[in-house]
């Protein structure tokens, strides 16, 4: 049952462009490399000068087919390019080469899970190739604006949901889905600063069980946070005319993250007519089953289907799986760690080395998992010492810390320099123990008398002693005896 | 040398080996006559002469260098849709008067690497929408065999410069019959060749579907060595085909007329307004053909009366969108004094459009427009397939099949059809173009006012070597196309 706001049920539709990983262009050789100098990365194709021709970039159909077997989705194998014609400075054509009737890929979908933990299935409806646009430079031209056609012509996927979702929470899951999705399958790199991976939502409300609610699409949002703000922005907006009795206008509209308000951009009436037609300056693109099949060979283990294998396998949680899974690089990295440490028996350790200090480390130095000074064999080995008794968990993070600040020692030499190993004889513990107790009458006394927590006091004490080194369940075990 | 200009291709290319002439005396020699004599066909738009004579020297240099090709040194003429890197590019339009290419046409840069000089670009209507030359912001050209006559259009520069002897050969486009009928109004040889046959880069696009570049010269011979240079596959365009272009010129004498096949679809020679003369032409060609061997095979083309309503929705539409780039922010004519970006469109497109062009722009506006998509371009894209299936089978019983090229002889200039009428005169041709098909233009006399006559013969796909072959074979065994027009017998 969707939760409801007043009385609403919120529906949610979302479009999502993301930037594919290319080093060239769609349809010409030009670079697609980011924040070059205006127009240096235009060729005459992209200046649409007269007679110039596009052709395509054959990258693009495999990272497409990647998608779209990333989702489960019906592959097009004959799709066709179209024309969406329309004026403005920064689309030279004069129109958009995009997809309309034939997109490369159609019906799919994706389970996303929310905070809960409940799964839910999320319709898509179509990805679709298609150019970007250049950039209107309103700045430094007084009276006039600058074009910069760099990225004209960069290949962008446009996904498409079902109005699938009933909450801002659903709808922000869903985005995150997706892109870790294109990251998982390396046909984007859904850098949402640099505009690479960006959403338009479609946002209506309706009362349970009536048809859907005039709609209104927000444009261009280009973070997780500003997709959560915009749509609960507008959640408010719509209600509040609903509920006075107006209603909603179809139309285009514009957040403003400083305002935090949406304005109108265009009505539905005054909408281009896009005169969509097959573009007769490309040919379908024609996809074999054997080039499906050799992409499908390609494609990396899933997102879930990793996290419910972690759940299997490793009997990790829920939520362990889904925060290891957040990245490929942090799924492959933790699976590293996993096998050094002496493989899956250590798999909740790994997890939590993973999760906790090692995560919590890369944060503070604001470091991409790849760039960690630490590798994952590195980690690993450390982890097996702890489950080897060579050192305690608590010796472990001044280990850790001093692997971090060498840049890759290995933990057995930071050991061994440090004198960190664990003190596992028995006469230099039993030693230790008996000078303990001497100091401590008063509290062997209470201990005996009943006070279990006086018990750990001195198990502190012996560990302070042998400057953590002894272990703690000798400590304990030899202490009992000792005592009585 | 006084008559350089009479000689074919072949007899140039042979010349130019020979030493018996230079490319520079032969390129002084074109680039004189145009001086004197084009004021009065203006079939050129820019002439280039100091490029011309650099090229000239640079090819007899490559002459002494024993690196030559067998057409380095030979001048041609460039229908000004084909954008000329440093050269004024207009496609005949006020919109482009002042763009200047900054690359070479695919067409144009296979001429500079066959060794070709290039005279100049020559007048066409206006984005090659037209079939008379007239609607050319440059002006009218004239067709040299009367000069208030049309040259045809919308390679009407091509073929008046080459009918009036400006120019050896020339390039020519055709989308609706723009080679096929300017070549028969002006008594020449004109090859469309099959859909992807020639690259479309460069060649500013009027309807992507349709458009295809090809020889226009005075004979099927001559037409086969630029079609030599033409001919091929260019990856800069997914359109062109990927199949090896034939040696045209050793395949001329390839096809046998004895023993050819030629359909003669009964519904073209019935068509209201087939002019008698054109049609009695015509029949005397297509008996001089059966005297050479050939059968002739009365076809069926069912499609007929569709052609002109079919072709008018698909290449308008296609039109409409390509010409949307046109729009006065990087290139071409800017207005005056926009007020904001509205009015920058608006203005200068209607002020650099001209009547028929903005009327092509509106119609496939409105045929690709939502609510009518489905019943004007779908539908004509359906009925466009009927008509390449009417082709299809036909040549199941038929070689090549036959037709005038156009149902009349030049008109005046001025004459001021209105558009339908105008549309209607390319019912012979346009048909070629909705199936993709190859097609050529031979001249076969003349009506009563000595205006010339051509004969249309259609081929199925990639049968580019044996349309001309065909022609030449006429071509031995006639003299009409060494028939000149007064204009061209001027000496200089």
């Amino acid at each position: 049952m969707a939760k409801l706001i007043d009385g609403w049920e919120v529906v949610i539709g979302l479009e999502i462009h993301t930037q594919l990983n290319t080093n060239s262009k769609i349809f010409s050789g030009s670079s697609t490399t980011f924040g070059q100098d205006p127009n240096t990365q235009a060729s005459l194709v992209d200046l649409a000068m007269p007679g110039v021709l596009p052709v395509l970039n054959k990258a693009v159909v495999d990272l497409a087919v990647r998608f779209g077997l990333g989702i489960d989705a019906y592959i097009d194998k004959a799709s066709v390019f179209a024309r969406k014609n329309y004026f403005y400075p920064d689309s030279p054509k004069g129109y958009q080469i995009s997809q309309m009737d034939n997109p490369i890929v159609g019906l799919g979908h994706v389970d996303i899970q929310l905070e809960d933990g409940t799964v839910k299935r999320i319709g898509v409806t179509r990805a679709h190739l298609e150019e970007d646009a250049g950039k209107s430079l309103h700045e430094d031209f007084a009276g006039m604006t600058g074009i910069d056609l760099n990225r004209a012509g960069t290949p962008l996927l446009e996904i498409v949901s079902e109005p699938d979702m009933r909450s801002v929470e659903e709808a922000v899951a869903y985005v995150k889905t997706i892109h870790t999705l294109v990251r998982w399958l390396g046909i984007s790199d859904g850098n949402m600063a640099e505009g690479s991976f960006r959403c338009d939502c479609n946002v209506s409300l309706r009362r349970p069980g009536n048809e859907f609610g005039t709609r209104c699409e927000l444009k261009n949002i280009n973070s997780f946070r500003f997709i959560e703000k915009a749509i609960n922005v507008e959640i408010e907006r719509q209600m509040d005319i609903l509920e006075s009795g107006g209603r909603i206008t179809q139309e285009t509209r514009l957040f403003d993250p400083n305002k935090m308000e949406t304005r109108s951009m265009r009505s539905k009436e005054e909408a281009n007519d896009y005169r969509y037609f097959p573009d007769p300056d490309l040919l379908p693109v024609i996809i074999s089953d054997e080039q499906i099949e050799a992409i499908r060979a390609e494609l990396p283990e899933l997102p879930k289907a990793r996290r419910e294998r972690f759940v299997s396998e490793h009997q990790l949680s829920e939520y362990d799986a889904h925060v290891l899974t957040g990245s490929r690089e942090l799924a492959d990295f933790y699976e590293a760690v996993v096998v050094a440490a002496g493989g899956e028996k250590q798999a909740k350790l790994a997890a939590n080395w993973v999760m906790g200090e090692f995560s919590a480390a890369l944060n503070k130095a604001n470091l991409e998992i790849t760039d960690s000074p630490i590798s994952a064999e590195q980690l690993g080995g450390m982890i097996a010492r702890i489950v080897d008794n060579t050192i305690s968990g608590k010796i472990a993070k001044q280990v850790f810390g001093f692997m971090w600040e060498s840049n890759g020692q290995s933990a057995d030499a930071i050991i061994a320099e440090k004198g960190l190993k664990q003190e596992t004889d028995t006469g230099a513990i039993e030693a230790i123990i008996k000078e303990v107790l001497a100091a401590n009458e008063k509290m062997v006394e209470e201990y005996k008398s009943g006070k279990e927590k006086a018990f750990n006091g001195l198990v502190g004490q012996v560990m302070k002693a042998s400057r953590g080194k002894a272990n703690p369940a000798q400590v304990n075990e030899l202490m009992k005896k000792l005592i009585g | 040398m006084t008559d350089l200009h009479r000689l074919s291709i072949r007899e140039l290319s042979e010349g130019l080996a020979g030493s018996k002439f230079s490319s520079r005396e032969l390129t002084e020699h074109y680039l004189k006559r145009i001086e004197k004599i084009d004021a009065q066909v203006q079939s050129y738009v820019t002439v280039t002469p100091e490029q011309a004579l650099a090229q000239a020297d640079a090819a007899d240099a490559l002459r002494k260098s024993g690196m030559a090709n067998v057409l380095t040194g030979v001048p041609v003429a460039h229908k000004d849709i084909f954008c000329t890197q440093g050269i004024k590019t207009t496609a005949g339009s006020k919109i482009l008067d002042n763009f200047i290419s900054p690359y070479d046409a695919t067409v144009v840069a296979k001429g500079k690497v066959a060794g070709l000089v290039t005279l100049g670009k020559v007048n066409m209507d206006e984005f090659a929408m037209g079939s008379t030359s007239e609607s050319s912001y440059f002006g009218a050209t004239k067709n040299p065999w009367a000069l208030d006559h049309v040259p045809g259009g919308s390679s009407g520069g091509s073929a008046a410069a080459v009918a009036a002897d400006l120019a050896p050969f020339a390039t020519g486009t055709d989308t609706g019959g723009s080679i096929r009928q300017p070549a028969s109004f002006c008594g020449l040889t004109g090859l469309k060749p099959t859909y992807g046959r020639v690259s479309r880069f460069g060649m500013i696009a009027y309807a992507s579907s349709l458009d295809q570049g090809g020889p226009m010269a005075r004979s099927a011979e001559d037409c086969a060595y630029l079609m030599n240079v033409m001919a091929g596959h260019d990856n800069r365009d997914s359109t062109s085909v990927n199949v090896d272009a034939d040696d045209y010129v050793a395949n001329l004498n390839g096809t046998s007329v004895k023993g050819l096949r030629i359909g003669i679809p009964k519904q073209y020679f019935n068509v209201a307004g087939l002019d008698a003369d054109v049609k009695a032409r015509v029949e005397e060609s297509l008996k001089k053909l059966e005297d050479m061997g050939a059968t002739l095979v009365e076809i069926d083309l069912n499609m007929t009366d569709a052609y002109v309503p079919t072709y008018y929705l698909i290449a308008p539409a296609e039109a409409s969108s390509n010409l949307q780039r046109f729009d006065g922010v990087r290139y071409g004519y800017r207005c005056e004094n926009p007020v904001d970006l509205t009015d920058l469109y608006k203005r200068s497109r209607s002020e650099g459009f001209g009547p028929e062009v903005q009327r092509r722009i509106l119609i496939g506006t409105y045929a690709l427009s939502a609510g009518y998509y489905d019943a004007y371009y779908v539908k004509a894209q359906k009925v466009r397939r009927l008509i390449q299936q009417d082709f299809l089978k036909a040549f199941e019983s038929v070689d090549v099949i036959a037709a005038p090229s156009a149902p009349t002889t030049a008109y005046k200039i001025g004459a001021s059809l209105d558009p339908v009428e105008m549309y209607l005169g390319d019912i012979y041709t346009i048909a070629v173009n909705l199936a993709g098909l190859p097609a050529i233009n031979a001249p076969v006399g003349f009506d009563k006012d000595q205006l010339p006559v051509g004969l249309q013969l259609i081929g199925n796909y990639w049968s580019e070597s044996q349309l001309l072959s065909v022609v030449h074979q006429y071509q031995q065994a006639t003299d009409w196309h060494t028939k000149r027009a007064a204009i061209a017998e001027e000496t200089v």
